[in-house]
């Protein structure tokens, strides 16, 4: 009894923390959500309460079936290349060799990089003019692309950008469960004559199947959230084309004279959703890697 | 060995591969404006230029103080929440410390944007935008979750032993978690407190709704407002960005094994 009373007591900080900066702008939002605020109620309160209107409003909207369309491309391509990319570099690097630490480290770059740093190189390295990824297409002959400014390319960039800022988190955590497969299951197979190929297709990709659904869900959850990069490289422009449900939330609420918190909220509120689905997939699949 | 010779060199090949718009920052910041739309662009700096760096000195000094302020502020808000918090989870083990760690686990899924949203609701009634210490708040709330459930697993694993040790030398809750257990954790504390501090540091979204209109704006803002500018000065724009790179470089090469451990235990463990 007494155990769990200075339990507590060691608590209250980060309890009062989360119910303050956690819980509290949670309600706002969903407050927000159900209203129809304007910039003078938003300061002074009173704004009526409309219920789903604001929802309604946004499901209505022509851009909804593009952001959300986009948030599940961007996802999906982002995950699969930065998983297999980073699987790739994990299996690479998982055999010792000359300067391996140190390439590996070298690997955590991009990861570690303020995603404005990131964002703006490669909003430089895709300019469709002076851009260096155009210089080297010319090069070999093909036309160059406008990156950015091409609706029908805008997306692929931003996703572009966004693998490459995953490889590393991928990598280490990957690498990581390689490392936890004893030596011993290798020489086995090797043993019985299964050449590398056969013995990471049958041996190693099965045994790293629980760290390898926590990575994808973990980025999983992380690529939903993602804003920086495609608000700085695009701002989910020209007109929409790379816009997801966190850059349109944004949008919304900040990204005009005019802010329209209501349905930016309504917006934030449905990610939210999406997110905590994900979330709780992860963190089921994560009782079951810690219970085997 | 001449195998090994074979996968260093690949190895080297794929980092280069990696690391090229890194070295491409670089190189542009290095580039002078006459040279800057030249097609195709110079490999290397031909006719190096610090003006880039000049502006940065110029311009940008007070951005980068005050991202050192909020990012120490955070590393200073996130481990006083974050180590009670952790001894309590690791080793007083309360009733009901089960459904707590799962909020800690799932606010770290909630989207950025949404945070925003909330706090800037908060924030405008209270007063609380275009302050420093409102945007260590904010920060924060990246880096909190994180931290306690980082924090808790290191410091699980702390011998038993020794706080009972203490205990039976007399020491209350207070004074083994500030002397035994905390000094113990102090590789959880580092790894905790680097991501704090870059996570607060790096943070664009929370500066640019919260504390756009205030005096002291973080390094990430000024960047933001360079590339906002109609006449984008890439070579300032990156000569900003190499500069707000260089905590990150700085950790990596005097706490990798810290960096490591923090996304692998973030991912794989509690």
């Amino acid at each position: 009894m007494r155990k769990n009373l200075v339990g507590w007591a060691f608590l209250s900080p980060i309890v009062a923390y989360l119910l303050l900066f956690y819980a509290y702008p949670l309600v706002t939002t969903v407050d927000l959500s159900i209203r129809d605020y304007t910039v003078r109620s938003f300061v002074r309160g009173g704004a009526p309460l409309t219920g789903f209107e604001n929802y309604l409003t946004v499901f209505a909207d022509p851009t909804f079936r593009t952001a959300l369309l986009n948030t599940v491309l961007f996802t999906v391509v982002s995950l699969v290349f930065q998983y297999g990319i980073g699987l790739a570099m994990a299996v690479f690097f998982s055999r010792h060799f000359r300067l391996s630490a140190t390439l590996r480290a070298l690997f955590l770059v991009p990861w570690l990089l303020p995603l404005i740093v990131s964002a703006s190189t490669w909003a430089w390295l895709l300019n469709s003019e002076a851009g260096v990824v155009n210089a080297v297409l010319r090069f070999v002959g093909v036309d160059g692309v406008h990156w950015l400014t091409s609706p029908d390319w805008s997306l692929v960039s931003v996703t572009i950008a966004n693998i490459w800022i995953g490889i590393p988190f991928n990598l280490v955590v990957l690498y990581s469960g390689l490392r936890d497969i004893p030596a011993e299951v290798h020489e086995a197979s090797a043993l019985d004559g299964a050449n590398s190929w056969q013995s990471f297709r049958h041996v190693t990709f099965p045994l790293l199947r629980a760290v390898s659904t926590v990575t994808l869900l973990l980025g999983l959850v992380y690529t939903l959230k993602v804003f920086d990069i495609i608000w700085i490289m695009t701002r989910g422009g020209p007109s929409g084309s790379s816009t997801t449900l966190a850059t349109w939330s944004y949008e919304l609420g900040f990204g005009n004279a005019l802010p329209r918190f209501g349905p930016s909220a309504a917006v934030g509120n449905v990610l939210i959703l999406i997110a905590l689905v994900a979330g709780l997939v992860y963190v089921r699949a994560q009782r079951k890697q810690e219970a085997s | 060995m001449t195998r090994s010779w074979w996968r260093t060199a690949v190895g080297v090949l794929l980092t280069a591969v990696m690391l090229f718009p890194v070295y491409w920052m670089v190189n542009v910041s290095l580039t002078p404006a006459s040279r800057m739309r030249k097609s195709p662009p110079d490999l290397f700096p031909v006719d190096p230029t610090f003006e880039g760096y000049a502006r940065v000195l110029d311009e940008q000094l007070p951005y980068f103080g005050t991202s050192l302020l909020v990012g120490l502020g955070t590393v200073v808000l996130t481990l006083a929440l974050a180590a009670p918090a952790a001894y309590a989870l690791a080793k007083l083990r309360p009733r009901g410390r089960g459904s707590l760690m799962f909020v800690l686990l799932v606010a770290q899924m909630i989207p950025g944007i949404v945070m925003a949203l909330g706090l800037y609701g908060m924030f405008v009634r209270f007063g609380m935008t275009n302050t420093v210490w409102g945007l260590v708040l904010a920060d924060s709330t990246i880096a909190v979750p994180f931290a306690v459930l980082i924090l808790t697993s290191f410091l699980s694993a702390v011998p038993d032993e020794i706080v009972q040790a203490a205990r039976i030398d007399g020491a209350g809750p207070f004074r083994v978690f500030w002397s035994v257990v905390l000094p113990a954790g102090r590789n959880g504390l580092v790894t905790s407190g680097l991501f704090a501090f870059l996570w607060a540091w790096s943070d664009f979204l929370f500066a640019t709704t919260l504390d756009s209109g205030g005096a002291l704006k973080p390094l990430t803002l000024g960047i933001y407002r360079y590339i906002g500018n109609n006449n984008q000065e890439w070579n300032a724009i990156m000569a900003t960005a190499v500069v707000a790179s260089v905590p990150a470089t700085v950790l990596l090469v005097l706490a990798q094994r810290f960096v490591a451990a923090g996304i692998t235990a973030g991912a794989v463990k509690d």
